[in-house]
């Protein structure tokens, strides 16, 4: 085929402008020839004979009349078996592969294909010879780990096909024919277990989408319990540096109950994924027995490798969840951070010379941000199934200001907003979600009315603090006294978890479910307390042997025993018929 | 083959327009002008137009001054010579010792692939307990020093420097201060630490994009030694210079400016340079320390901001010392699991009760009743500002440790401090139960 070709005319930054003679398509992956290098690029701009790129590399020592090569494709990821455990840059590089053949460094211009080309897969047809077929009809699957990895009739074919030919049960790779169809203008495929997609665009290939409904849960008390998140549902957490989203997205992508989790580590720091590359493979899965890696895909483009990749890299991941939605999992895409997504946006929108919207950020970053939340889902297939992909990102506002417009556009599309606050990580009171001012539209699964309860306690107990530093203690009356220290005291025991302990850093849902009945029970209940400082000394046992009580296991002898000191404390003090 | 050029189209700034071709993006060039001779760097190619900043800035410069391309990138020598060296902002001497040529290394290299970086696990010991117990110091920790002019950041990154225990200190100054240079220089000589030093040094006098290049001299020279198996240090002072110079290149060029002037690619500028901490496995390491000033004391502050964002951590450094609230190290959990067992628990309970001390310093000053726990908490908070928050205070980390609990004995029964029980049964002080 007769590919396009063109040299560069100019060089800012990582954009070129390039001189083409041909057609080219917006989005199409062109690739820039310097010495022995390509480096990939990608058109963003068309004016004339003139394509404006962003180049996915480093463009020190590019020349003008440099050569450039298009290929005729769109960016886009490869799909097929052998995804789960891989660790990829933005633009599906494997990092593992890339160290082997490189090592310490990032090469420029190596481009590895995504899938390993000669591992072998035990394919089980499903699909028959005469089926009729189209795009993502399911031909066979083949075991990825503890998943049924569905081979899919690739989903950029057009129109119904007629199986002609399908091979048996046996081991394949991913480039063997598996098989053949054909439409009635006679046009014939020859299909593998693999194929490409653009990542800019979404798959949809369901029969409808639902509105999210099941809760997915993380093991963090205060969001299962205050601030769900549901399954196919997206949520956003901003929060100034050292406020802690990142440990926080690394306790959710351990713990969170979803089939496959999707890091992607967008413009962050890379010490934070080698936490996660080194550590995954070590950690058991509770649920399956196997190692957290064999359910998790890392997608990591650092702050310190190429921009235009980093913009590249949050689409790579939705694609990914997409996919393996389609085979009916439940998929939860963690974007850290979504933030430098946008600023990736914005260096390539101020090269292009656009004009500037608020803070410099072009003018379609709103719609971008609804495109990319919007990709998640819960989905019903032709066949009845179902599939979810759940988006959490977290964004990082200038200055920690959730004015900015990151965060605003962001919190327009999501379901729920976990707000993570200064003040509560200066305190060391964490996850730092602040309960006054987060919220979620999704249902929790323990009962609304004593959540309710719980979260006016919150709010009084807020009030009662803040006239408190006014009129102090002694001009507060032991009632409200006693209300500020019943909400302090659900922030200490429940609301606050410790993420680096091994027992605590996880609270299953019949734990939750135990726990907060407990917890309830103390902030419905009436105590014979008539002194601040006798009330004070009460509720800082009762949080002690909630602390203790939270760091042992469930199913250790002593959680009994340790509930049963925490009742007979709360019996002596009880009062039923006076007191507060 | 060297291509030289004698008509400069623009000066704009400390940008140079010339009409060259075959120029590679980020070539350098030399410019001969009446007052001497200065590099330039390619930074921008537009047909036959060639942008250059000029680090000597643009002072002086003729239309018909002669451009000389070299033909390559920014590069810098590399070898065991340099140490005890002082060099400038262009990597050239500006000790009087012979000038170093030989075995060049190109800088602002690629990114380390972070397949091949391993989780950070030891701890540098500085015996400062504000470090120490609270925010551990971690190897291949990238961490600034927030703080504001005439704050002692230097004397802290010169105190670390030689208490550290590192194989090399790489000191980058970015319009620093001539005084403070000697200060360094001093400092370190008198500690017998100067010989394991190498120094690029741009001063406040000195033109100031020739500043823009200190840090990436200063971390592609640590960068190698680390690959050769060495510990590095590096002290970058200070970075909101760098983020100035960036900002007047920036607007020389006429880009779209995004918060305060300052250019949308400020993250990964400052990225690229920070990320270049690094942990090898089977060979050495990269810590970067940096001094930000933050001005006007305002956090939010593109600078300071954006540099929270990329870094692990940060300290605060005000009123001469280091706040316990806001100073964070976030690769603490990575090394203060496998000190003692109680140094977790300490450095949690400490800064929450310390908190509490702060409220009630606040009743206080307005005239509230002192309650029997706030005049706890009073006591317990002046022993805590003078026992560890006070700079002066230059002991081990266990010593530190022993400290907070007797501290916590004086003030406190076991059970109002919100300790596990074992621990209190393990560590609290016998005297006092």
């Amino acid at each position: 085929m007769n590919k396009t070709k063109g040299t560069i005319i100019g060089i800012n930054g990582n954009m070129i402008s390039v001189e083409f003679e041909g057609n080219i398509i917006q989005n199409e992956v062109g690739y820039v020839i310097t010495g022995e290098d390509r480096l990939k690029s990608e058109v963003v701009k068309i004016q004339g004979n003139i394509a404006y790129m962003q180049v996915f590399e480093i463009t020190k020592g590019l020349k003008v009349n440099d050569r450039v090569e298009f290929s005729g494709e769109m960016l886009s990821a490869q799909l097929g078996p052998g995804i789960l455990g891989m660790v990829y840059d933005g633009l599906q590089n494997p990092l593992n592969e890339l160290a082997e053949m490189h090592g310490f460094f990032l090469k420029r211009g190596v481009i590895l294909d995504a899938l390993d080309f000669k591992a072998e897969w035990e394919f089980t047809p499903v699909a028959k010879k005469g089926d009729t077929v189209y795009a993502a009809s399911v031909l066979g699957h083949v075991p990825e780990g503890i998943f049924e990895h569905k081979i899919f009739v690739p989903f950029n074919l057009q129109g119904d096909f007629k199986v002609t030919s399908i091979v048996e049960k046996g081991k394949y790779k991913v480039t063997d024919t598996i098989a053949t169809i054909e439409n009635d203008k006679g046009d014939k495929h020859k299909l593998s277990m693999f194929f490409d997609w653009p990542v800019k665009i979404p798959i949809e290939f369901y029969r409808e989408k639902l509105v999210p409904k099941e809760p997915l849960l993380t093991q963090t008390r205060i969001i299962d319990t205050f601030f769900p998140v549901a399954k196919g549902g997206t949520y956003c957490i901003p929060g100034p540096f050292g406020a802690g989203k990142t440990v926080l997205q690394q306790v959710t992508s351990r713990f969170a109950e979803a089939d496959i989790v999707i890091i992607a580590a967008c413009g962050e720091r890379a010490g934070e994924v080698v936490e996660t590359l080194r550590e995954f493979p070590e950690i058991t899965d509770p649920r399956t027995g196997k190692p957290l890696m064999e359910r998790t895909i890392i997608i990591c483009n650092t702050s310190s490798m190429p921009v235009a990749a980093r913009e590249a890299s949050v689409y790579t991941a939705a694609t990914l969840g997409e996919y393996y939605r389609q085979m009916g999992l439940n998929v939860l895409l963690l974007a850290d951070s979504t933030s430098r997504w946008a600023q990736a946006m914005r260096e390539l929108s101020g090269r292009l010379e656009e004009i500037p919207g608020e803070e410099a950020f072009p003018a379609y970053l709103e719609s971008r941000i609804a495109q990319f939340y919007e990709r998640a889902g819960l989905v019903e297939f032709e066949d009845g199934t179902f599939g979810s992909l759940t988006i959490g990102g977290t964004v990082s506002p200038a200055g920690g200001n959730f004015e900015e417009p990151v965060t605003q556009s962001t919190l327009k599309v999501v379901g729920a907003f976990h707000g993570l606050s200064q003040e509560r990580s200066n305190a060391r009171r964490y996850p730092a979600i602040h309960p006054l001012d987060s919220w979620s539209k999704y249902k929790s699964f323990i009962d609304a009315m004593p959540i309710q309860y719980a979260c006016d306690i919150l709010r009084k107990g807020n009030d009662v603090h803040q006239m408190m530093l006014v009129v102090g203690e002694e001009g507060t009356s032991i009632e409200d006294f006693v209300i500020y220290l019943k909400s302090e005291f659900l922030d200490n025991v429940y609301l606050q978890q410790n993420s680096f302990d091994s027992v605590d850093g996880a609270t299953s849902p019949e734990r939750q479910k135990h726990v907060f009945n407990f917890v309830h029970n103390v902030l419905t209940k009436q105590f014979s307390l008539k002194e601040k400082d006798e009330a004070r000394n009460f509720f800082n046992k009762l949080r002690q042997l909630f602390i203790d009580w939270n760091y042992i296991d469930m199913r250790n002898g002593e959680f009994k025993k340790q509930e049963a000191k925490i009742t007979q404390l709360i019996e002596e003090n009880s009062d039923n018929a006076e007191g507060v | 083959m060297q291509k030289v050029y004698n008509k400069i189209l623009s000066v704009t700034g400390n940008v140079i327009t010339v009409k060259a071709e075959g120029i590679a993006n980020e070539e350098l060039a030399e410019i001969s002008t009446s007052r001497g001779k200065s590099l330039a760097q390619a930074i921008k190619l537009d047909h036959d137009i060639v942008s250059l900043q000029v680090f000597a800035g643009s002072q002086g410069i003729a239309t018909n001054d002669e451009v000389r391309f070299l033909g390559n990138p920014m590069r810098v020598t590399f070898s065991d010579d340099m140490l005890g060296r002082i060099f400038n902002g262009s990597g050239v001497p500006r000790d009087k010792g012979p000038a170093l040529a030989e075995n060049l290394i190109e800088i602002a290299g690629p990114s380390v692939n972070p397949a091949k970086r391993i989780i950070p696990r030891n701890m540098i010991r500085t015996n400062i307990p504000m470090i120490d117990v609270f925010n551990s110091l971690v190897v291949s920790q990238k961490l600034p020093i927030f703080s504001v002019s005439g704050e002692p950041y230097n004397e802290l990154l010169a105190r670390i420097a030689l208490q550290a225990e590192v194989d090399l200190i790489v000191l980058g100054g970015i319009g620093l201060k001539y005084d403070q240079y000697m200060y360094f220089k001093n400092t370190l000589e008198e500690g017998g630490a100067l010989s394991r030093s190498i120094f690029f040094i741009h001063t406040a006098s000195d033109p100031i994009v020739e500043g823009l290049m200190v840090p990436d001299l200063c971390l592609a020279v640590a960068e190698k030694f680390a690959l050769n198996g060495k510990n590095v240090l590096v002290l970058l002072t200070d970075m909101t210079n760098f983020a100035d110079a960036l900002k007047e290149i920036a607007i020389t060029m006429e880009q779209v400016p995004s918060n305060r002037g300052y250019p949308g690619d400020l993250y990964s500028q400052l990225a690229a340079r920070y990320e270049k901490a690094v942990d090898f496995d089977d060979a050495g390491s990269v810590t970067i320390l940096a001094a930000t000033t933050m001005p006007g004391d305002d956090v939010t502050h593109p600078v300071p901001d954006n540099t929270g964002y990329i870094t692990e951590g940060q300290f605060y450094l005000r009123n001469g010392r280091i706040e316990p609230f806001g100073s964070l190290s976030r690769l603490k959990q990575q090394v203060n699991d496998k000190t003692r067992d109680d140094h977790r628990a300490i450095m949690d309970g400490l800064i929450q009760l310390y908190a509490q001390y702060n409220e009630t310093e606040e009743k206080r000053a307005m005239g509230f009743r002192m309650s029997a726990w706030d005049k706890k908490l009073l006591k317990y908070g002046k022993l805590f500002e003078a026992n560890m928050m006070d700079l002066s205070v230059n002991i081990s980390l266990e010593n530190a440790l022993d400290k907070g609990w007797e501290i916590l004995a004086e003030c406190f029964t076991p059970e109002e401090t919100r300790m596990k029980t074992d621990l209190i049964t393990k560590f609290w002080p016998r005297e006092a139960k």
